[in-house]
């Protein structure tokens, strides 16, 4: 085994691990959504409202877990230094 | 060795044709040939919907056809989003909002008809990530003086580093996060073409087409013009 080939297997595990970050903004939309469903719940009149607001700040809420997603990317596609 | 696919898998920016400058070299790629035919599809509508005001207003018909009505409801749904974003500043930044949103909005959903979606290349979100950057501060200053730069030393002068990375943060965050989004469903549906077999890859992209680019694209415009009205708001609120 080169030492290109150990950097191409850190990197991918290294990719695997990287979206790991997904774990957060899964537990932060869902909370979002128990939220405006019991909203909803209460105030069925105000439903439309509810909903833009839960999508906006889910969307928000999204970008940690796409700065994760952004390192794999990096890590998979842009070639590694060799030598 | 295994064969993972029936294809190969294909996402990633195309370089098409090769030209050098100054000794610099410089390459044509899909993501700007994707970007001038939306420009272009964008223009197209843009003229026709300026030529059909212009006759409406000479004409002494009082009722718009079907084509003005609908270029109504855009401009009264875009001026909408500015009013609920920023109130009463709302009319001077009415044009800088809707250009952004209508300029993502088509360029999210071309990947519907086959384009590689330009804004899934990093180059273009951080381009409007700077504008949007400018503009704050272009406000601010023009709001505060020099106590748009004081403010960084508030509360105290020790907290000086983490308000200027905060600073600094705010076009990264932005255009990370239009980019990631719609990465993602290029990644996901260049997979899928690529990795799927034939019988798979004919109805149920659709799908996938609907939430990853239509539903997804919208959205990442809406929220990239709110959290730009929001940031622009901090600066010259009060």
């Amino acid at each position: 085994m080169t030492g290109h080939d150990l950097i191409m297997a850190c990197s991918a595990i290294g990719a695997g691990l990287a979206c790991i970050a997904g774990i957060g903004p899964g537990v932060g939309q869902g909370y979002a959504a128990g939220q405006a469903a019991a909203a909803v719940g209460r105030n069925p009149g105000a439903k439309g409202t509810i909903t833009s607001t839960m999508l906006m700040g889910q969307a928000v809420a999204e970008t940690t877990g796409l700065y994760g997603l952004a390192v794999a990317i990096i890590l998979l596609f842009v070639k590694p230094q060799t030598w | 060795m295994f064969v993972l696919a029936s294809g190969d898998a294909s996402y990633m920016i195309k370089l098409l044709y090769k030209y050098t400058i100054f000794g610099q070299e410089f390459y044509l790629t899909t993501t700007h040939v994707a970007m001038i035919i939306t420009t272009v599809v964008m223009l197209g509508f843009f003229i026709a919907a300026n030529i059909s005001i212009r006759r409406a207003m000479a004409s002494d018909v009082t009722s718009p056809g079907p084509f003005l009505n609908i270029v109504e409801l855009i401009v009264e749904k875009l001026d909408g989003i500015s009013a609920g974003g920023m109130g009463e500043h709302a009319s001077k930044f009415r044009n800088y909002i809707g250009t952004l949103f209508i300029f993502i909005l088509f360029n999210n959903i071309s990947g519907i008809f086959g384009l590689r979606a330009p804004t899934a290349d990093y180059g273009v979100t951080l381009c409007l990530g700077v504008i949007t950057f400018c503009l704050i501060h272009y406000n601010g200053i023009k709001k505060n003086k020099l106590g748009h730069f004081t403010a960084l030393f508030k509360p105290i002068p020790i907290l000086f580093p983490i308000n200027f990375i905060g600073e600094v943060a705010t076009p990264l965050s932005l255009s990370l996060r239009l980019f990631g989004n719609v990465m993602s469903g290029t990644v996901m549906l260049g997979l899928w073409y690529g990795m799927m077999p034939l019988l798979f890859t004919l109805g149920i992209p659709a799908a996938l087409h609907c939430y990853f680019d239509l539903f997804s694209g919208a959205i990442q415009a809406y929220v990239f013009c709110m959290l730009t009205m929001v940031y622009i708001e901090d600066k010259i609120g009060d």
